[in-house]
């Protein structure tokens, strides 16, 4: 920023809501360095918090089952959402608004509300609950967002290309393989990061839909914080906010990755 | 068969015909191999269950393991005695004053984001604003316990500037401040994406002709940007309506609201299903009617480019 810029009330205010957002995420990092278990008081700086996280299996166990959850969810819902955008983008049939509508509704629901229908509707079908009916949920919401990612990519794409391709002779799955596919990675993958960070930061739904063999991170995390402060999950805080940086860091390179591709084809 | 040329009849021949009319497998397989996977998921995980909550609702007094009885509309009828009714005032109090508290503090971040900024940082600036989205909701919740506990920073901070200890804990304006802090980023991305799209010709012209700034903001910048405001508003009034982590960890046992209310009518004591599901349809009619609002008053475009 140069000094010629004018500092005006905006500018001021703009200054104090990012203190504003980034102030609770200070202060869970200061204290996880803190010695002292209770006080807000500074007793030294001191990495005991991190020694009792890294120490503890059940944050670790906790750990393996969000990650499992988010990947299989993920995985699955790039392709079920993928072929969703794709289908919808490309034709036109009967019941299409319904679909669509249908389609969108996890985005809107609240969390809680969708929590209590699938438990209702896996406790009438007599299914057991596990890891699985966390991820058969989680996949609900996950094939939504990557779903509303891809079609927004998808009308960037010019449509002359998968037509040129098959005028030359390719086969209706050979162009949507070789010509469609290849320029929607860069919209998937980020629907995938998108979902994946709210298939991780789950708490609603997976405590609704887990069975008492699954505990993803969340629910440990719930478990222990709502009887007070805890400085070992202060540590874990940081651990998983540095994780989530890179995650974001990630993002940031696919969208502005895509966008000068986007540039390049416009120019050329 | 005396009179072949007569048109055939018969249901037989019906259905044939409606075979032979059908589209060619080359028309259907191919949507139907891109719809279908995706389609009957949710039809299985979204709307069946929907259904199925719909109908339990109407089971009155259903608890979970005890037979149900004859339909009715008791469950129904039992949100409206006056605790449930509290809790339900609540729940759009806290949504209301958290979409009102994000608005005034978000709409002077957008501005500057998107008008006055540096145009070389600006979307670092965004990206920066909005990264602790990135972040857990649980943990970014519970960094407040932190601050707003009797032993807390923020009293640490009252005491050095000698003005008497609060103690937010657990009271409304924690939730307020929890809901606040987790929302206000949605509503700065709406409002930068709506603010963006301003023509800024118009305000150099409104000042060419006398216009204050104050006058210049007032009739042109909102009402250019008032679906963007629309949209962002009742994005944050939905979420926060529905929200269950800021309430449980930030508010007391005085803090009830409709989504923890939900909550232990299925994981708590209680085991109300039925009540819990007619709680659970009033919730989706609320957010369906804000929704249907925001698609007749606000701007679609906004949400979409604000979801990618």
């Amino acid at each position: 920023m140069t000094l010629s810029s004018k500092i005006t009330w905006q500018s001021l205010f703009t200054a104090l809501m990012y203190g504003f957002m980034y102030f609770p995420i200070i202060v869970l990092a200061v204290y996880s360095f803190n010695g002292s278990r209770y006080s807000a008081n500074w007793e030294g700086f001191s990495l005991r918090w991190y020694r009792s996280l890294f120490t503890d299996a059940r944050i670790f166990l906790a750990l393996k089952d969000s990650l499992t959850i988010a990947l299989v969810a993920v995985g699955l819902s790039a392709i079920l959402g993928t072929l969703m955008a794709i289908g919808l983008a490309k034709y036109q049939f009967w019941g299409k608004p319904v679909y669509r509508g249908v389609a969108y509704l996890p985005l809107i629901i609240p969390d809680i509300a969708i929590a209590v229908a699938t438990l209702v509707f896996l406790v009438s079908m007599a299914i057991p609950l596990s890891i699985w009916t966390i991820i058969a949920a989680h996949m609900v919401f996950c094939l939504a967002y990557i779903a509303v990612v891809v079609s927004s990519r998808l009308q960037t794409l010019d449509p002359n290309l998968e037509e040129a391709a098959l005028d030359l002779g390719a086969t209706p799955l050979q162009a949507m393989v070789k010509v469609l596919l290849p320029q929607l990675v860069p919209g998937i993958l980020a629907g995938c990061l998108l979902a994946f960070v709210l298939s991780m930061d789950d708490l609603v739904i997976s405590s609704f839909t887990a069975g008492s063999g699954a505990n993803p991170l969340p629910i440990e995390i719930f478990s222990r914080v709502r009887t007070g402060v805890k400085p070992d999950i202060n540590a874990l805080s940081v651990v998983l906010i540095l994780g989530s940086a890179l995650l974001a860091a990630l993002a940031e390179y696919l969208r502005y990755f895509s966008e000068r591709r986007r540039f390049q084809k416009t120019e050329n | 068969m005396a009179n072949p040329t007569a048109p055939p009849s018969g249901p037989i021949s019906r259905l044939t015909d409606w075979l032979a009319n059908l589209p060619p497998p080359s028309h259907w397989v191919r949507p139907l191999g891109l719809l279908g996977p995706a389609g009957t998921w949710l039809f299985l995980l979204m709307v069946i269950p929907t259904f199925l909550i719909l109908e339990i609702s109407l089971v009155p007094g259903l608890r979970l393991g005890e037979p149900g009885g004859s339909y009715g509309l008791d469950n129904y009828l039992r949100i409206f005695q006056p605790v449930y009714l509290r809790v339900i005032a609540r729940s759009l109090n806290f949504a209301l004053a958290s979409t009102l508290m994000c608005l005034v503090m978000g709409f002077p971040v957008a501005y500057w984001l998107a008008l006055m900024s540096p145009k070389r940082w600006r979307n670092l600036l965004l990206v920066s604003f909005v990264l602790p989205l990135w972040t857990s909701s649980l943990l970014r919740a519970y960094a407040w316990t932190t601050i707003l506990r009797s032993a807390g920073v923020f009293n640490t901070i009252l005491g050095l500037l000698m003005l008497p200890p609060q103690n937010w804990l657990h009271t409304p304006i924690a939730v307020l401040i929890g809901l606040t802090y987790s929302f206000l980023p949605y509503m700065v991305l709406i409002l930068y994406a709506s603010l963006e799209k301003l023509d800024t010709r118009l305000l150099e012209a409104a000042a060419d002709l006398g216009a204050t700034p104050q006058q210049a903001f007032w009739k042109i910048t909102v009402p250019q940007t008032l679906p963007g405001i629309a949209a962002g508003c009742l994005l944050v009034f939905i979420t926060t309506l529905g929200d269950f982590v800021v309430p449980t960890l930030l508010g007391g046992a005085s803090s009830m609201n409709i989504a923890r209310l939900i909550y232990n009518q299925f994981l708590g004591p209680t085991r109300a299903w039925g009540f819990g599901s007619a709680l659970s349809m009033v919730l989706i009619l609320a957010v369906s009617l804000a929704i249907a609002l925001l698609l007749k008053y606000g701007d679609k475009s906004s949400v979409s480019e604000t979801s990618q």
